[in-house]
């Protein structure tokens, strides 16, 4: 159980904590100054949810690991993210339809984790993050749907966008013994659940925007169980170079 | 004794400003969700963030830290998550404050949902009171802002996000 719950909560930290960093490289580089702040906006957030989350999973596994030793010291075959986080922020379309599946997902899961009375200190940062998340989706739903709705050069490439990605979206709701232990305490949701709801709010923006949600071929799978994509270990290693030189470091 | 420690702490926790709107103790943000004294004798601040990733909260906790030692040694500063923080407990005079300094105040309350069903807030404009405003983004200077500029004298500013 406690296992589990470490596990999870890993997971839950680990989704934000990439797709930080992911969006953070944007900084100084947004199509216009106010893109730039709203994605380094969101990154803040995320960052925030994630330090919350690790900092809980060192916690609760007990072996004296805080949020940095989690963050800076663990390896890519450590980290269990899913692989939409970690894929590269190709162009702005590419970016914004990737936060955009994202937010809606990580919307329901917040809602669920903050809906449980089971871990007072999860729901907690659930109700907080659901706060945020929902900002970020209203965000970049509507970037879908201003790109979609938009020029034939923009419906066109964020089209292609999203039939890139669509294959990263089932691993969001694949359940394993992790998540199946923790819905049967009551702590977090059977992720499978989630899929309904989520395919019915992308329905909904997809059809605003103009753009076909893809054909299900395939699921890419492996990121919650430490098998990520080329893309991740370069993202580690600008991310975890300072701690790793001068372990310590403080300024 | 224990209630003129405590007196003493919020007196001084709000004379800590706030480092991003200076103008503003954490206190009037609602930031300070009680002070207590635990069974060992230590006082325990409670302090709520605005935002997950607001990089102020750390500076904040330096700044309650080096005001309370002035005259307290025994203390703690306790980070908590619970009840989310909400621009509700920002009170009228505040609000007024915020407006003096250029910043258009969170409008009404947080259970006004209408901007998530995608209707646009009205928000005045903080010098000329003109309605007439636009958003230019819904992100601003700080997690907690939003920016707008008023249609009417064309002057630029920060809107407080309700939430």
């Amino acid at each position: 159980m406690e296992n589990h719950l470490h596990a999870g909560l890993l997971r839950l930290g680990d989704d934000v904590l990439i797709l930080a960093q992911r969006l953070g490289e944007w900084c100084g580089h947004g199509p216009a100054l106010e893109e730039d702040i709203a994605l380094s906006n969101v990154a803040l957030d995320l960052l925030g949810q994630a330090r919350a989350f690790l900092t809980l999973a060192g916690e609760r596994e007990g072996n004296g690991r805080d949020e940095d030793a989690l963050a800076y010291f663990r390896t890519d075959r450590e980290f269990t993210n899913a692989l939409l986080v970690e894929l590269p922020n190709g162009d702005f379309g590419d970016t914004i339809m990737r936060q955009c599946l994202f937010d809606q997902f990580a919307l329901l899961r917040y809602e669920a984790l903050s809906a449980q009375s089971i871990d007072k200190e999860v729901s907690a940062i659930a109700a907080k993050a659901v706060k945020e998340v929902r900002y970020h989706a209203e965000h970049s739903s509507q970037w879908v749907i201003r790109l979609g709705d938009g020029t034939s050069e923009s419906h066109h490439r964020i089209q292609k966008s999203l039939n890139r990605l669509w294959s990263y979206t089932g691993e969001l709701f694949a359940d394993d013994a992790v998540t199946e232990s923790l819905a049967a305490d009551g702590l977090m949701p059977l992720l499978a659940n989630l899929q309904k709801p989520w395919q019915e709010a992308m329905n909904q923006i997809l059809l605003e925007a103009t753009l076909v949600m893809p054909e299900n071929s395939g699921t890419q799978t492996g990121g919650r169980s430490g098998l990520h994509t080329e893309h991740l270990s370069y993202l580690l290693a600008e991310m975890q170079v300072l701690p790793r030189t001068y372990p310590g470091a403080q300024w | 004794m224990v209630e003129e420690r405590l007196s003493r702490i919020q007196a001084c926790l709000s004379n800590v400003q706030d480092p991003e709107l200076p103008f503003l103790s954490i206190t009037e943000l609602g930031m300070i969700r009680g002070c207590e004294i635990d069974q060992n004798g230590t006082a325990v601040i409670l302090l709520t963030p605005t935002y997950s990733g607001c990089p102020a909260t750390d500076a904040i906790q330096d700044d309650i830290s080096e005001a309370v030692s002035e005259f307290e040694t025994n203390f703690r500063v306790k980070l908590v998550h619970s009840p989310a923080w909400t621009t509700d407990w920002i009170d009228n005079d505040t609000r007024e404050k915020m407006k003096r300094h250029g910043i258009a105040p969170p409008d009404g309350n947080s259970a006004d949902k209408a901007f998530l069903l995608g209707k646009e807030r009205k928000v005045s404009c903080p010098r000329c009171r003109s309605a007439n405003t636009k958003m230019i983004s819904a992100f601003g200077s700080t997690a907690c802002k939003a920016h707008f500029q008023c249609e009417s004298c064309l002057e630029p500013f920060d809107h407080f996000k309700c939430i």
